[in-house]
């Protein structure tokens, strides 16, 4: 059940950041699914990313965190996989945020634009890059290498 | 003491075929991942080194996903644990392929050219299963599965059609696995065959005469690398049970 108090908590949980990417929260990543009261206890469902995606068990601990330090003492984090999670959620703040950082945001990778200069058509270098979402690829215009969000 | 014929450890006998089914493609993704984790910072190029670390990483979380979803379905409170770390060899239920030997990277490709094969026809298969935490985790493997696919198909052509020595390589894998990819194509073989040979045509590569296949993963009959393989991955679990990082 959505209550006052579970909205209140989506916006403290929503602000966890995913620490490989630390410029974006789990509500710019679409990945906190809810937050709802079922009587005493507050259930937070999230989607995992990719599914070798190491950050996870770090985002769990830290919404742990983040409800305990607002005292929240009984909750349960439920990891869902039904629906798969794909990046047409993250949300346009979440791809603002990513170019300003200075990663390309998903797209499809004819049509990436370098995030410094806007050069079009960058080469890519690496398919698989320093994370499982990225790829790395380097611009034809200004030479600058840069992160690619991987659409999925 | 009479022995009663029945092998011990029978794999996972009782189990409901379609857990059973979960756990086999679980085990899959936890032994490749493995294997392909031996081969951390001893990859021919740094790109791949760590192209073939995410590779591993996706198989993992794939494993640990269905190992959890076999669990809460089994309901007998198994952990992704239980599955992963606490059964034998003849418990496990992947594919031969998947446990041979890293090998040259030519054995590499072409046992992972193999498996994105299969693998893309399987996810997209259990994408639509009425399970919709298994369709949920098969549908975004299947994206992973297709990333994979377009890595080792280009390596395929590119070591393939290469250097006379990089394409005998090639040949000597293609020739060496084979004869495991039997039960791996077994549920889609006409359009599994025809996806594999139209890459190997690009690169050069023949398909063996021999039609001989060894099977028996999907019945926890495993080559001889299984159990060297599960030594190693499970000493630490053996040696101090229930150790939590």
């Amino acid at each position: 059940m959505v209550t006052q108090l579970a909205l209140d908590l989506r916006s403290i949980v929503g602000s966890v950041v995913d620490p490989e990417i630390p410029v974006l929260t789990i509500e710019d990543l679409g990945i906190l699914r809810s937050v709802d009261q079922v009587g005493d206890e507050i259930v937070v469902t999230i989607t995992p990313t990719y599914s070798g995606c190491p950050a996870m068990r770090q985002i769990e601990d830290d919404i742990a965190s983040a409800l305990v330090a607002v005292g929240v003492e009984t909750f349960r984090i439920v990891v869902s996989h039904d629906e798969a999670w794909t990046t047409d959620w993250i949300t346009r703040e979440g791809r603002e945020k990513l170019a300003g950082f200075g990663i390309a945001p998903p797209t499809p990778i004819e049509e990436v634009l370098c995030p410094r200069c806007s050069g079009e058509r960058p080469r890519l270098i690496a398919r698989f890059g320093s994370t499982a979402c990225k790829a790395l690829m380097v611009c034809s215009s200004c030479g600058e290498p840069f992160d690619h969000f991987k659409q999925f | 003491m009479i022995f009663a014929g029945v092998p011990q450890g029978t794999p996972e006998a009782g189990l409901d075929p379609r857990i059973r089914m979960v756990v086999a493609h679980g085990d899959d993704n936890l032994v490749l991942a493995q294997r392909l984790g031996e081969l951390i910072s001893w990859a021919p190029e740094l790109e791949i080194d760590i192209a073939l670390g995410n590779i591993a990483l996706d198989h993992l979380g794939v494993a640990r996903a269905l190992y959890t979803h076999a669990g809460e379905v089994e309901g007998a409170g198994r952990t992704e644990d239980d599955f992963a770390m606490r059964r034998t060899e003849r418990e496990f239920l992947n594919l031969l392929l998947v446990e041979q030997p890293d090998g040259d990277f030519a054995h590499t490709i072409v046992r992972q050219f193999f498996f994105d094969v299969y693998q893309r026809l399987l996810w997209a298969d259990l994408a639509t299963a009425d399970d919709s935490t298994l369709a949920g985790i098969a549908s975004r493997a299947a994206k992973e599965a297709a990333y994979h696919h377009e890595f080792t198909s280009s390596w395929v052509i590119r070591l393939g059609d290469g250097t006379e020595e990089s394409h005998a390589r090639m040949q000597t894998a293609v020739d060496g696995l084979w004869r495991f990819t039997g039960e791996l194509s077994a549920p889609y073989p006409d359009v599994w065959r025809h996806q594999v040979e139209t890459t190997l045509n690009e690169a050069g590569l023949t398909i063996p005469d021999d039609p001989y296949q060894r099977t028996g993963g999907r019945d926890g009959y495993h080559t001889e690398h299984l159990g060297h393989l599960l030594a190693e991955m499970q000493w630490m679990e053996r040696a101090y049970p229930g150790l939590e990082w």
